[in-house]
């Protein structure tokens, strides 16, 4: 028999102060379906707010999606909070309006992928799942 | 994070230690038992572990969040275990009510944990019941047990609760002969949240009826203005107060820790179980007498 | 053929009097190919169906349309949503568009702004100018509408939670303009409901919320009697997923919530009723577009006429703007999205709107650069001078499909605001996450259609080509977050701190007891107290809401 896969935990949160929430909920669906733990913050939260719940919740991954154009404030800043609070492991996927060129600095920042529009619920789900711990 | 500062970061308050230490249980990690055995006795025991539960949309996590703030105000460090249903089909599930908590996110004196019933019936039990001690002997008290009052594992998770709070809002078509049938014989207090609503008055009445006249058992509370939050929490208190007096705490943790024991152990006994399943001989054979040969040859001889 | 009694009645009183206030636009309306196109095309016989289903425009149910010679007279207004980091870049493209023949402005807020933070506090950090302008004080107003004539546009503003204090700039900016207040023209979205269902930028909890906009109701009423002082949105809870049967019902829904509560407020419907607008979108399926248009329409002026017992027709008419559906536009070959916005636009022409706002095609990417804003204007441009489609009134009509689309469309939305009033209304449905729930249902359906490919998304799903995605590079400059900063907090250091507290502290007062909200507002602002400081005194008597 075939061993029980680990279930995965992931926290969706959206940082700033943008409402538009379709996006974020439809993936936290997808990845539901998938076989994902998911916990959804909601929307307007700090990027403080955002990682300590994903510490407090132990997730493998953290998903930020924001479309008013802050990523380059907001999602580095997750980043950083999380090394403050130890858990610079977890990774961090981003998703949003961002340009080619954002994109490569918010890698660098320590993002650990980027979607920007037309990507697939599935991709994404795919990326969820082939994420390991920095470091690992 | 390994080991040894997943047990001492419990005792220092540490978010992700206690945080590592929930999923070390949650994934059925050997090194749950070394982390479990180092928890703190007298915490534990001092703990309060109060369960709310009620039917979706009776405000249970905005009772929660007001339980919350109201605790802190009073300068105790709280626990809140939040609990969802997996989905039967792709075992995946959506925790939604940490939305409304998200208040308390940076406060570290909250410590807030969605656990999913991971289709296992009473194997929830085990894990939220670990997680509650957990968050015991890092200083929480009260742990807060919230789950959704339908279902098999939600009667499981009263069992690990000192006290439960059955809470109901009117409105949502709530049929007391529904509750009465099942919930409102095992809680110890029953809450009409949305008391500002048409019908409340009618639905404590009725819950009022239903529970006899025991003085204090139906309490009103508008959650979203933060109205009979304190008053619900000291009934929850006195409860609990009672009960220490009274014997009933310690008699009700026996029979929810000799639960968890059976859980445990069948949880423990899957993997060996699922291997002595295999074999050729299973069309062969009624699987009901398998079965009972597999049982047999795992129980000393005296008890076969 | 003999003219029916009630087309000849039509004909010579409705049509008649509002052909000699607005004659039409040309004589005689001609095919292409020089056929002559009737005015309005009717069915061989008129009988009591059409009578009570379809009548004659600017009639109720004004199933075909709101006024009596619709786009012949005159056509809708092209209206372009824009704003983006300062008011004196703003302020430029307005120029620009005005100049292209625009014929209103429109503005788009920064979030700060629309959810009464100024630029300086900490949840504003990032996203200051991003999606719209910001605007933290009167000052900014004025570098927004330099040299633009308030007398003499119209001016819809994207504002929900803080319109009243939107409101009371452009007031007061249009006073020192020397405008007459009666003058000013333009539409507040002021539309708090859908805001805590889809588009987040809520402040208050929503009994507040409601008093607010009713304050500006009878304020305006009495003060700025061509403000539109709401304009009802279906377009975002759209945009969040619904179906257009959701987005008929919660829209409708949300409108008879705002007339409950000015009634319950004393006001007197046929004064709000007449400026209460609405706002939808317009997806590429054409025929259930048109049908909505249509099936709202009916469905407002029973509920208006009939429920509330308006007895001015004016308050019975649903006159709404339509923007097309942002959600539809891809990323993928986005040249394809000025094919998708041009049927959009057309079914909103099809379905009779009073104005118009198409997307550019790089609006799912990035802010639209000069060059897509103006083909999405020329869209609208097209239609109107080119397709004919403006030329006949609801030239739809009578299609047997169109029809049975709009009877079901009317008969599926009646249901389901059915089940909101039988929860006590949309305060208490939104409450219970009712209105969310379905809205989220059916954005996940509509998202694994297209993943499954039972939807087909040209060029998305299939028939794609091998280019890659790239956002273009349209980086707000951060300084203009640092500027816009260092603006605010000079306007603080400038005015009369006193008069500032004096009349934050009348605010107060009001918001603590009945007054009208609106004149102490309108002197906060003229001492140029700040969007923060306005909300921050009403957040501390209404309390705040949360998700």
């Amino acid at each position: 028999m075939a061993e029980e896969k680990r279930i995965r935990r992931v926290l969706i949160g959206k940082p700033g102060l943008d409402g538009h929430d379709r996006g974020a909920k439809v993936i936290a669906r997808a990845l539901r379906d998938s076989g994902f733990e998911v916990i959804y913050t909601g929307i307007r939260r700090t990027p403080e707010q955002i990682a300590a719940a994903a510490v407090q919740e132990d997730v493998d991954a953290v998903g930020l999606s924001l479309l008013s154009g802050a990523h380059m404030e907001l999602f580095p800043e997750v980043v950083e909070h999380l090394k403050q609070r130890g858990a610079g492991d977890i990774p961090v996927i981003g998703g949003g309006i961002i340009p080619e060129e954002d994109v490569r600095a918010l890698k660098e920042k320590g993002i650990r992928k980027v979607f920007t529009p037309g990507t697939s619920i599935q991709e994404i789900a795919d990326a969820f799942r082939e994420l390991e711990p920095e470091g690992a | 994070m390994d080991i040894e500062a997943v047990i001492s970061g419990i005792g220092e308050r540490n978010s992700r230690a206690i945080a590592r230490a929930i999923s070390l249980v949650e994934e059925g990690n050997p090194g749950a038992e070394r982390v479990l055995s180092s928890l703190d006795p007298p915490s534990v025991e001092k703990a309060m572990v109060a369960g709310i539960t009620g039917a979706p949309g009776a405000g249970k996590s905005t009772l929660t969040d007001k339980l919350i703030s109201h605790c802190r105000g009073l300068g105790k460090r709280v626990g809140v275990i939040g609990v969802d249903p997996s989905s039967p089909l792709t075992g995946g599930a959506i925790h939604g009510d940490r939305v409304r908590m998200m208040q308390h996110a940076l406060d570290e004196e909250v410590v807030i944990r969605s656990m999913a019933t991971r289709g296992r019936l009473g194997g929830l039990c085990a894990s939220a019941g670990a997680a509650a001690r957990i968050m015991a002997a890092s200083g929480c008290d009260p742990v807060i047990i919230e789950t959704v009052g339908v279902g098999q594992s939600e009667m499981d998770i009263i069992r690990i609760a000192d006290v439960t709070a059955l809470v109901s809002a009117p409105g949502l078509g709530d049929d007391i002969q529904a509750l009465k049938a099942g919930l409102l014989e095992v809680a110890d207090l029953m809450v009409v949240n949305k008391a500002d609503k048409p019908g409340a008055d009618m639905l404590s009445m009725e819950l009022k009826e239903a529970v006899g006249d025991r003085e204090g058992r139906v309490l009103e509370t508008v959650a979203s203005k933060g109205e009979g939050i304190a008053e619900l929490f000291r009934a929850i208190t006195d409860v609990f107060g009672k009960n220490v007096n009274s014997g009933e705490r310690d008699r009700r943790r026996c029979e929810a820790r000799r639960a968890e024991v059976v859980d445990w152990s069948l949880e423990m006994l899957r993997p060996h179980l699922q291997r002595m399943a295999q074999g050729e001989e299973v069309l062969s054979g009624d699987p009901r007498n398998r079965a009972r040969a597999i049982v047999q040859s795992l129980l000393p001889p005296e008890d076969r | 053929m003999a003219k029916h009694p009630q087309y000849k009645e039509w004909e010579e009183k409705t049509l008649g009097k509002a052909l000699q206030k607005m004659p039409e636009r040309k004589a005689e309306f001609k095919t292409v190919g020089g056929l002559q196109l009737p005015r309005l095309a009717l069915p061989k016989e008129i009988d009591a169906e059409y009578i009570q289903k379809l009548g004659f425009p600017g009639e109720y149910p004004f199933t075909r349309g709101v006024q009596p010679s619709m786009y012949r007279s005159r056509l809708w207004t092209m209206r372009q949503y824009a704003g983006f980091s300062t008011a004196a870049e703003t302020n430029k493209r307005y120029r620009y568009l005005l100049e292209q023949g625009q014929t209103g402005l429109s503005v788009a807020f920064d979030l700060p702004t629309q959810i009464g933070y100024d630029s300086d506090h900490q949840m504003s950090r990032g996203e200051v100018g991003k999606v719209g302008v910001a605007i933290d004080s009167l000052a900014d107003m004025e570098v927004l509408f330099d040299q633009i004539p308030l007398g003499e546009v119209s001016t819809s503003m994207t504002i929900n939670s803080p319109a009243a204090v939107l409101l009371a700039m452009y007031v007061a900016l249009g006073e020192k303009q020397g405008v007459d207040r009666e003058k000013m023209r333009g539409t507040l979205q002021n539309d708090v409901l859908k805001e805590y269902v889809a588009r987040g930028t809520f402040i208050y909890p929503p009994r507040p919320s409601l008093r607010i906009i009713t304050d500006i109701f009878e304020w305006c009423g009495q003060n700025t009697p061509s403000f539109n002082t709401i304009s009802i949105s279906g377009y975002h809870i759209r945009e969040a997923g619904s179906t257009a049967v959701q987005e008929v019902a919660f829209t409708l829904a949300n409108g008879i919530s705002y007339v409950q509560a000015a009634l319950e407020a004393g006001l007197d419907v046929d004064v709000f009723g007449k400026r209460l607008s609405f706002f939808f979108g317009a997806t590429t399926d054409i025929m259930e577009e048109v049908a909505k248009f249509r099936a709202a329409r009916r469905m407002w002026a029973s509920i208006m006429r009939d429920r509330f017992q308006a007895q001015n027709p004016r308050s019975w008419m649903l006159r709404f703007h339509t923007q097309t559906a942002g959600h539809t536009l891809t990323a993928q070959q986005i040249d394809n999205n000025v094919v998708r916005v041009t049927l959009q636009a057309l079914s909103a022409v099809l379905g009779g709107t009073q104005s118009l706002h198409t997307n550019s095609k790089d609006e799912a990417l990035t802010l639209p650069t000069e060059e897509s804003v103006r083909t999405a204007l020329r869209t609208q441009q097209v239609i109107a001078h080119e397709s004919g489609v403006p030329d006949s009134i609801d030239p739809l009509g009578g299609s047997y499909l169109l029809e049975e689309l709009t009877d079901r469309i009317e008969s599926e939305a009646w249901e389901l605001m059915q089940k909101i009033e039988d929860m006590g209304g949309v305060i208490p449905a939104i409450e219970q996450g009712f209105i969310q729930r379905h809205i989220d249902d059916a954005a996940y359906t509509y998202q694994q259609e297209v993943e499954n490919k039972e939807r087909i998304m040209v060029g998305v799903n299939e028939f794609k080509s091998q280019e890659e995605v790239k956002v273009p590079l349209l980086r707000i400059d951060p300084e203009v977050e640092r500027a816009q900063v260092a603006q605010v907090q000079k306007v603080r250091s400038e005015r009369d701190e006193q008069e500032v507290e004096r009349s934050l502290a009348a605010l107060r007062e009001a918001a603590q007891g009945e007054d009208n909200l609106m004149p102490p507002i309108l002197e906060a602002v003229k001492q140029y107290a700040t969007i923060g400081e306005i909300c921050d005194v009403m957040r501390e008597v209404f309390g705040i809401h949360e998700e």
